[in-house]
């Protein structure tokens, strides 16, 4: 076994995309100074200088019709990868995603594939306020026709997106902007993470934390802070949003009967209300000793102020007071 | 310069017969949606048959072309196979989509043509991308998107164009401007005199052509994709034409008048043509009697088997949204 490789997550998802180029002739990326510029959040980075501007296109602000070329090369053999800026400006193309790139195929009888990438940045913690922010992945999930990751480690950064790049769907990867400068162990080479395939990243008997993206790390945090105070977490990482890795998740809460789900998105009709659909009608249900708990998101845009965007999201404070209660009320 | 299209007997009679095809299509479609034997909404092209029967001719087989919900015509001039597409309106599990698309979905991989598309100007940017496929992989293949004018008041055409013209892309952008968006005219929504006027702003060439005018529609979409393939770039066509009918089954009529639908219906493409080859002594009246009548046998057997075809089954639905991954 090859030794794993410490770099950022950012590092893994540029690993991921020069693998794949250097790979397969087909691949190419395409986005909003992610040449030169080396992409907004450094992502791309000198990509375009081992790999030539063909294969790494600036495109004008365009976020409509980069996603339709996109729509377009990949109906015709090639396998896009489009980077949109921040995961806000989806809004922008939104008719290409959800009207075209998720329905061609269905819609045309199967006849056609689209086998194209979407990267895009969401989340919140950086300062840009409510239009560079938010955390739409539920919005995605909710179209028939797309696949949903959400890397929240470096390994998963470049191994669900070597996954994606492969998978003939159309495959939104929402990273995570202050995941980018984090580090971690990264397996070499052309390693892939299964697409639908949930992870658990800890365990313990007292309670069960769902959660995605940056409240992962954050409830991993937690996880420790309740362990000093005798309470042990299992910590689960859905990774993929659709297809939900049900099972995995169904199996870790019947273990612990309490479950705390853990999203940055806003609450109403978020992600984990999803999660939590699924575990109330199904056997988990009845091995529940208390009320199924989500931690959201306010209901609110993403305010500006420092203080106030830490509070409209929850943080590791949050999580352990929540899974506190959780374990001592019930 | 190559013969006229009228002064060339094969292609003559061609043309006509790709023209009656898509009007005996329509016709038939209305018919039968009419008597209630066809479900869903419809959107025919009975009048600007020449457009499309002139621009697929200058496109090769595995030329791509995106369209519209006004699509059949694009399909059937880019070589569908009319009793499939019969069969996907008629919900036929033999359909082109297999019953999920219907009217506004067909696509036909075997011709180049990546689909109609529900959602005005939705297949630009598509095209475009076709284009910069084409041009990644080296092949000379050509993208033409036909779009109507309404088309242009979307984002997704101008940003479509912006890209293809930005990188040079081999695509053709051909707007069939049937004179109404809907019921907005296009003489009203964009205050220009034609709308190729605007293709200036986009740094790419622009031509306005009689679209109801085979020969004007083949040469100029000649030249442009002729361009494109050689590296030249995106080229704006508009082509002026008239629908008949109205915008779909709902239509009644309220933004124009019926002075002005008779006018264009003595600007009819097919009859227009059919009297210039006569004229020409390319084709006698006996030849164009023997296009509509094989046209017309056609278009019977292909409404007959798809009729008799197993109606679509909802039993791998779920199956259907997504393809196998390692397939």
């Amino acid at each position: 076994m090859d030794e794993l490789v410490t770099m950022t997550y950012s590092e893994a998802v540029r690993e991921a995309l020069a693998i794949a180029m250097e790979r397969d002739e087909r691949v190419f990326i395409m986005g909003e100074d992610v040449g030169t510029y080396g992409g907004a959040f450094g992502v791309t980075g000198d990509l375009i200088h081992r790999l030539g501007e063909d294969r790494v296109r600036d495109t004008t602000i365009s976020e409509l019709g980069i996603v339709g070329l996109g729509v377009g090369a990949a109906m015709t053999g090639m396998r896009p990868i489009v980077e949109i800026q921040f995961s806000d400006f989806t809004a922008q193309a939104m008719d290409q995603i959800a009207n075209q790139a998720a329905k061609i195929h269905f819609m045309l009888g199967g006849a056609v594939n689209v086998p194209l990438v979407i990267r895009a940045p969401g989340g919140s913690g950086t300062g840009a306020a409510a239009q560079h922010s938010q955390s739409l992945e539920a919005w995605f999930a909710h179209i028939p026709g797309l696949k949903v990751v959400m890397p929240a480690t470096a390994d998963d950064a470049k191994g669900l997106l070597l996954s994606a790049i492969d998978d003939p769907n159309p495959v939104i990867v929402i990273e995570h902007k202050l995941l980018y400068k984090t580090s971690g162990e990264v397996r070499p080479g052309d390693t892939r993470v299964p697409i639908g395939v949930a992870e658990v990243r800890r365990t313990g008997g007292d309670l069960t934390i769902v959660a995605t993206g940056v409240e992962v790390s954050r409830s991993l945090e937690a996880a420790e802070i309740l362990a000093a105070e005798g309470i042990e977490a299992t910590v689960v990482d859905p990774r993929t949003l659709k297809p939900l890795d049900t099972e995995t998740i169904i199996a870790e809460v019947i273990k612990t009967g309490r479950v705390l789900l853990v999203q940055e998105a806003v609450k109403t009709l978020g992600f984990m209300s999803e999660v939590a659909a699924v575990l109330s009608e199904t056997e988990a249900f009845v091995h529940l000793r208390a009320p199924i708990k989500r931690l959201a998101g306010l209901d609110i845009p993403i305010p500006y102020a420092p203080q106030l965007e830490r509070a409209a999201v929850p943080q590791v404070d949050d999580i352990v007071a929540a899974a506190r209660t959780l374990v001592q009320e019930w | 310069m190559t013969t006229p299209i009228v002064q060339d007997r094969d292609r003559a009679r061609e043309s006509l017969r790709t023209m009656w095809r898509i009007r005996r299509f329509e016709e038939a479609v209305e018919d039968l949606y009419g008597r209630g034997l066809m479900h869903g909404t419809m959107h025919l092209s009975i009048g600007q048959e020449a457009v499309p029967t002139a621009a697929c001719q200058a496109l090769n087989r595995d030329d791509y072309i995106t369209s519209t919900h006004r699509g059949h015509g694009h399909c059937i001039a880019k070589g569908a196979d009319l009793e499939r597409m019969m069969a996907e309106l008629l919900a036929k599990e033999t359909g082109y989509c297999r019953g999920r698309g219907g009217s506004m979905h067909i696509a036909d991989t075997e011709t180049g043509n990546l689909g109609a598309n529900g959602i005005v100007a939705g297949g630009v940017p598509i095209a475009a991308g076709a284009a910069l496929s084409a041009k990644l992989r080296g092949t000379g293949q050509v993208a033409l998107a036909f779009h109507g004018d309404g088309a242009m008041g979307e984002g997704a055409w101008h940003e479509g164009v912006v890209l293809a013209a930005m990188w040079q892309l081999p695509v053709v952008f051909l707007c069939e401007n049937n004179l109404y968006g809907m019921s907005m005219s296009s003489e009203r929504a964009f205050n220009l005199p034609q709308l190729s006027d605007r293709a200036k702003g986009y740094g790419i060439p622009g031509v306005t052509v009689d679209g109801n005018d085979l020969q004007a529609v083949y040469d100029v979409t000649a030249e442009a994709v002729e361009r494109a393939r050689n590296g030249g770039g995106p080229t704006f066509i508009e082509a002026k034409t008239y629908r008949w009918r109205g915008h779909s089954k709902s239509d009644k009529n309220l933004y124009r008048t019926r002075e002005e639908i008779d006018e264009w219906r003595l600007k009819d493409p097919i009859v227009r043509f059919e009297l210039e080859t006569v004229e020409a002594g390319t084709l006698s009246e006996a030849d164009l009697e023997a296009v509509r009548d094989e046209v017309r046998t056609e278009l019977r057997g292909a409404v007959q088997r798809a009729n008799a075809a197993p109606d679509a089954r909802p039993d791998d639905l779920l199956a259907s949204v997504y393809a196998e991954v390692g397939a």
